[in-house]
């Protein structure tokens, strides 16, 4: 036994490198962070609305709904903004917009030139909603479920892989809960 | 030369703060200052509020600032963002069970890594000579009488 002391040092270090390896190719990004909010209540909110009348955090209640943030100056949310039409017209999934520190007649403009996947859009104008959300950036896309809890945060561009590996999944779960 | 010199005395420092930013009070604004020295930017990663240029951080130190003068304590003011946007925006990790590894185990590892090297070092040094039985007293002492020849 005394003799195997020395394998002690080795056994440690492929132990460590074992570690590392495994984080390494985990494929997980280290920057990609959860969401302090994750299986809590989303946040109150109470925004004018692109359209008239207001959108509030109520309105989240009884439906599992998808809150994406977004803005006309985001690029990445062009990139985005196609994944969202198809969300809200061929999967029938209730998506609400907030334009983050956007103004509303360039939202507007954008929603008009791309389409408008948003059954309503709430105005954000000083980035506060933004801030009680917990955003880092735009666009930053939320799965709120029956209850109004968040359940999913999508940090970045939802991309066609995402919808259909993580998302779609996820609402279809929700929605049959 | 020397009024280059008396020039650069009057630079202040380029401070990521704008003057609109900052608070009347004088008292709470040293307690916002210190206070967003300890909170990140959460899209910059290393760098504090205070440091950052970043929107995302400005509007973070205006919020801060209405906490504090809306009445809320350091503490308050610090819970208030972490319930947004987690620990991760505390640049000091709080002491808690789940973080005492992160906290404790640099001396955790320093104590053993001790004990080891100790432990290693006396067995390194030869234990001390057991006292000579008296036969062999007596083959030393005969030993010694005898004149080498």
């Amino acid at each position: 036994m005394r003799r195997l002391v020395f394998l002690v040092p080795l056994a440690l270090f492929l132990g460590l490198a074992g570690w590392f390896a495994a984080a390494l190719f985990s494929g997980r990004d280290p920057r990609e962070l959860p969401s302090a909010l994750i299986d809590k209540p989303a946040p109150d909110f109470d925004l004018p609305s692109l359209a008239e009348g207001r959108l509030s955090s109520q309105s989240l209640r009884g439906q599992v709904t998808v809150v994406n943030f977004f803005a006309s100056w985001c690029a990445p949310c062009r990139v985005e903004h196609p994944i969202l039409l198809r969300m809200a017209r061929q999967e029938k999934i209730r998506v609400i917009g907030i334009a983050y520190k956007d103004r509303p007649e360039d939202s507007r403009r954008f929603l008009a030139e791309l389409g408008d996947p948003f059954l309503t859009t709430g105005i954000d104008r000083d980035g506060r909603t933004g801030i009680d959300f917990g955003l880092y950036g735009v666009p930053e896309t939320y799965v709120i479920d029956k209850q109004g809890r968040i359940r999913k945060r999508i940090v970045g561009p939802v991309t066609p892989a995402l919808l259909d590996r993580e998302l779609l999944p996820l609402l279809r779960a929700l929605e049959r809960s | 030369m020397r009024f280059l010199l008396a020039l650069f005395l009057f630079a202040a420092p380029a401070w990521a703060v704008l003057p609109d930013e900052r608070l009347a009070d004088p008292a709470l604004e040293a307690r916002a200052r210190a206070l967003s020295k300890e909170l990140r930017c959460v899209v910059c990663h290393n760098e504090s509020i205070d440091d950052s240029n970043a929107t995302l951080a400005r509007d973070i130190r205006i919020v801060l600032r209405e906490r504090l003068a809306a009445g809320d304590s350091d503490g308050q003011a610090k819970a208030y963002l972490v319930a947004r946007y987690g620990d991760f925006v505390l640049l000091r990790p709080p002491v808690r069970a789940d973080t005492y590894l992160l906290w404790f185990g640099p001396f955790a590892l320093l104590a053993l890594g001790g004990a080891v090297a100790f432990a290693a070092q006396r067995r390194r040094k030869p234990a001390a000579p057991a006292p000579l039985t008296p036969e062999e007293q007596a083959r030393l002492a005969a030993l010694l009488r005898e004149e080498p020849k």
